[in-house]
């Protein structure tokens, strides 16, 4: 039976790591390329590199950091940030990324997603959608979150799905940071309604809130940032308790 | 030992190569039959879609080279693919190494499947000092029924195929690259088994 998939999410900028990483036993916290290793040996399956480089290096020095990730670590690993051209996609991909994703440009310009999952494969192209609960609907939202439109998540899911992409990326900005639970009732119509996997990403706090992700949420994957960098949850603690409550995860 | 890892325009072989060199192995990639030939073992990858890889093959020759050789040769994902005889995908003629065809998922779990899954019924010296059961990462929406070849299998709604050999012919459907461990192990064995050697 295929597993549920526990992805550490690093947030990158001019090809180092940002976020406060509270690892003991790193040499250099701001290593992507150790921490990645680390993650790997703790049993994540997957990693999500986010880049937020804003310099005219950042095609460069995010190309050098996907092949020094490619060159150590033996599991999957996704880039996302500001990519929109099939020309972005390739150079990561051909440095060793398993998968990209895309996010606001693919709002802006749908076709995109045809594009790249003709060119290089359904199986790498993960679309990112961020979306908020307005007035009892769900809006997709641009620029990390900041910016609403008036797209439907459901309809927009849907398209993408149609369009090509391999899986889908959802973040709930009403959860994101709140650290009380993922959008169980919003991932599960996701889940429901689509054919392609779907990673949960925002409000994860505790590992009640993966079991959840996984059993109301029907949630392919769960992805969360803080509470493995500061080390208040072990992927290890997380998949056995996973496993008590009956979702299969690889241990 | 000279490893080729055949390089035909299809997909991320970065990987592989970086995989092999952790393993303390250097890979070349190649496009070119002599120094395909000439290997003492073949990778053959894949990642995209059967209809245009299997064109970019034919543009290249290297169709008519891969079947005939001698080495150790083993397929990943759709480079395993490929060495059946069909695939639905894009009603795709393959390059008939394997007798089976490659057909789509028709079940209610969700296509692609991606993640880690088990190997079961492992068959081969491919598998020594892997476990039953051990978790490998697979991403892929057709697969291969189980037949006479099969060496492991996998279960995803059906029983199906994630290795298969034939005489010199090893395929994967799982990306050893990819699975931690467990797949460099995989991988290792492929490159050094004293039962593989030519």
């Amino acid at each position: 039976m295929l597993t549920k998939r526990i992805i550490p999410c690093l947030d990158i900028k001019d090809g180092r790591t940002v976020k406060g990483i509270n690892f003991v036993d790193l040499r250099d916290a701001g290593d992507p390329v150790e921490l990645a290793e680390i993650y790997a040996k703790s049993g994540a399956d997957e990693l999500v590199f986010l880049d937020i480089t804003a310099t005219e290096q950042k095609r460069k020095t995010l190309a050098e950091m996907v092949r020094s990730v490619a060159e150590k670590v033996n599991i999957p690993f996704t880039v996302g940030g500001g990519i929109s051209s099939i020309e972005d996609v390739d150079i990561l991909l051909k440095n060793g990324a398993d998968k990209v994703s895309v996010n606001s440009s693919a709002v802006k310009r749908p076709e995109l997603i045809n594009e790249l999952s003709a060119k290089f494969g359904s199986q790498c192209i993960t679309v990112a959608i961020d979306a908020k609960q307005v007035n009892g609907e769900w809006l997709v939202h641009l620029v990390g979150g900041k910016v609403p439109t008036d797209i439907n998540l459901f309809q927009w899911a849907k398209e993408v799905e149609e369009r090509g992409a391999g899986e889908i990326l959802f973040t709930s900005m009403n959860n994101d940071g709140t650290k009380a639970g993922f959008a169980n009732e919003a991932l599960a119509v996701l889940s429901s309604e689509l054919k392609i996997p779907i990673i949960a990403s925002g409000g994860a706090g505790k590992i009640q809130h993966f079991t959840d992700v996984f059993l109301k949420g029907k949630a392919d994957a769960a992805l969360a940032a803080s509470v493995f960098h500061f080390k208040e949850i072990e992927i290890k603690d997380l998949k056995e308790e996973l496993r008590r409550n009956g979702v299969e995860v690889r241990l | 030992m000279k490893i080729v890892i055949i390089d035909y325009g299809a997909g991320n072989i970065q990987s592989i190569k970086f995989a092999i060199k952790r393993l303390g192995f250097d890979a070349v990639l190649s496009s070119d039959a002599q120094e395909i030939k000439a290997a003492d073992r073949v990778i053959f990858p894949g990642v995209g879609e059967a209809g245009s890889a299997m064109k970019m093959l034919k543009s290249t020759g290297l169709d008519k080279v891969i079947p005939e050789l001698k080495q150790p040769v083993l397929g990943i994902c759709l480079g395993m693919q490929l060495m059946c005889r069909h695939s639905e995908e894009g009603d795709t003629e393959g390059l008939g190494i394997f007798h089976a065809d490659v057909v789509k998922f028709k079940t209610q779990l969700k296509v692609p499947q991606i993640g880690w899954n088990r190997i079961f019924n492992l068959k081969s010296e491919l598998f020594e000092g892997i476990k039953e059961q051990e978790f490998v990462y697979l991403v892929h929406s057709y697969y291969v029924p189980e037949c006479a070849e099969t060496i492991a299998s996998t279960e995803y709604g059906v029983e199906y195929t994630t290795a298969i050999q034939k005489d010199n012919f090893y395929g994967v459907q799982f990306h050893p690259e990819k699975s931690s461990d467990a797949g460099e192990k995989i991988l290792e064995n492929f490159l050094s088994s004293p039962s593989l050697l030519k």
